[in-house]
């Protein structure tokens, strides 16, 4: 079977792989990388074995905190990244979930407070379900993943 | 002892009891006025009548003086000036912050911003910590004990933040409970799950009859009209949880029946005079309560008992 690769290597930098298709944009947003001034590319509906459809992010010469990559893990936690140099992988790293989440998602309480005035949102991750919750650190209610809308970085 | 007082989870089991411990020198002997010289600030940005004038005639039984508002209306909030804005200012004229305001996670915001302590006296349907204490006090004082009682909760257990928070806070206490409701305003699970992890055992009931003779304490909410979708339900509804004497014939002795107030019809007025009506009493006992708590965040400990 012929085997190629449908988004060119990079020689250094971040690859961001098996990133659920439909969650691309947003990790981008969350990211930042719309603002980043080095190359990148990236594939979009690419087949996977894994989800049906996955997405790709190579960012060249760039390399992330781990608290900042960390963020991604509430809408791709399946996400790996792997670390370039010289065109090969020389680590691996899975996202782990942060305990706590600044800012990044709006809390789903229309009367909370951080909607109504400039607070920076502040979330407790809640780890006992499959699924991420959110517990709000100021209107203590819970903001689950079907409910989970991303602040824009834009 | 944590410097705020935002939500009940701020307070440990030992916080809640000393609180309580000392809420019981001021009844004995409520003229302590261990705040004079001291300002204490009263910022309602909505209506309350009988939360904020407990909190003030508590502020003034120990003696400070009291700034603030109970109305929007005449402040500058009206030409948009922003709750950071507004606690920034309060907390440098005053020595303590009570504040009631619409918005959930208001007053967690307002401890974050404010230099001096700040008391939540409601926060939307989040929180309004003072209430549980003072309900603790009143369960406290009518049965010589927090351990090992039967509660029956009755009426609006879905949105009702006092049941919630009282549940929360009783469960240091080794209780068992009964949840009242129609069907529409059940306990959320995520309550439920609570007492699970908590091995506290619960019964739900959509009979208000069922769970009266057992109880030590019957803790009644107001069933409000605006939770329902169908007028024809809550006509029923509100029918079917109203509490009267004939009812609670056969009720233990030392049971009492607790309201936060106001009541409309969830308990007859036959039952106003009968030894088990607490619900009076428990509004005189939140000036104590709150007495207490005032002094505590202001770090006031030599009271006599």
């Amino acid at each position: 079977m012929e085997k190629q690769l449908k988004v060119s290597a990079i020689k250094d930098g971040t690859v961001l792989d098996h990133i659920p298709s439909d969650q691309l944009f947003k990790v981008i947003d969350i990211l930042g990388l719309q603002k980043s001034s080095n190359q990148i590319t990236f594939g979009f509906n690419l087949d996977s074995k894994l989800l049906g459809k996955k997405a790709i992010i190579k960012i060249a010469d760039t390399y992330f905190e781990a608290d900042d990559i960390n963020r991604i893990a509430l809408i791709a936690p399946q996400t790996k990244i792997n670390i370039i140099h010289d065109f090969e992988v020389v680590e691996k790293r899975v996202i782990s979930v942060p305990s706590t989440i600044k800012g990044i998602v709006k809390c789903m309480n229309p009367m909370c407070i951080t909607n109504h005035q400039a607070v920076e949102t502040l979330f407790a991750t809640i780890l006992d379900s499959p699924d991420i919750k959110l517990h709000c650190h100021y209107c203590e209610k819970i903001t689950d993943r079907d409910n989970l809308k991303i602040i824009s970085n834009s | 002892m944590p410097k705020h007082l935002i939500s009940i989870h701020d307070f440990s089991c030992d916080d809640i009891l000393k609180t309580l411990e000392m809420a019981r020198g001021f009844e004995n002997n409520p003229y302590q006025p261990f705040l004079k010289g001291k300002i204490v600030a009263s910022i309602f940005f909505e209506p309350s009548t009988r939360t904020r004038l407990s909190f003030e005639t508590a502020a003034n039984r120990l003696g400070a003086r009291i700034i603030g508002f109970s109305d929007v209306d005449s402040t500058s909030i009206t030409k948009g000036e922003s709750l950071k804005d507004t606690i920034k200012m309060v907390s440098n004229y005053s020595d303590l912050i009570i504040m009631r305001h619409p918005l959930e996670g208001s007053a967690r915001y307002a401890s974050e911003i404010s230099s001096v302590p700040v008391i939540n006296a409601g926060d939307g349907a989040n929180q309004h910590p003072t209430q549980t204490l003072l309900d603790l006090y009143s369960i406290l004082k009518t049965q010589g004990k927090l351990d090992g009682l039967r509660i029956n909760l009755v009426g609006d257990l879905k949105y009702g933040r006092t049941v919630h928070s009282l549940m929360q806070a009783m469960s240091f206490f080794n209780p068992s409970f009964v949840f009242t409701s129609p069907e529409e305003l059940k306990m959320p699970q995520e309550y439920k799950d609570y007492l699970i992890a908590k091995g506290i055992p619960y019964t739900e009931t959509k009979n208000l009859n069922e769970g009266l003779n057992d109880a030590d304490i019957i803790y009644m909410t107001r069933v409000q009209k605006e939770r329902f979708t169908d007028p024809i339900e809550y006509e029923r509804v509100k029918n079917i949880y109203s509490l009267n004497l004939s009812m609670i014939s056969n009720c233990k002795p030392n049971m009492k029946i607790l309201h936060p107030l106001p009541r409309v019809n969830e308990i007859s007025l036959d039952v106003d005079n009968s030894s088990h009506a607490y619900y009076f009493e428990q509004a005189e006992n939140g000036v104590y309560t709150r007495m207490a708590i005032i002094s505590k965040l202001l770090e006031i400990d030599n009271l006599t008992k």
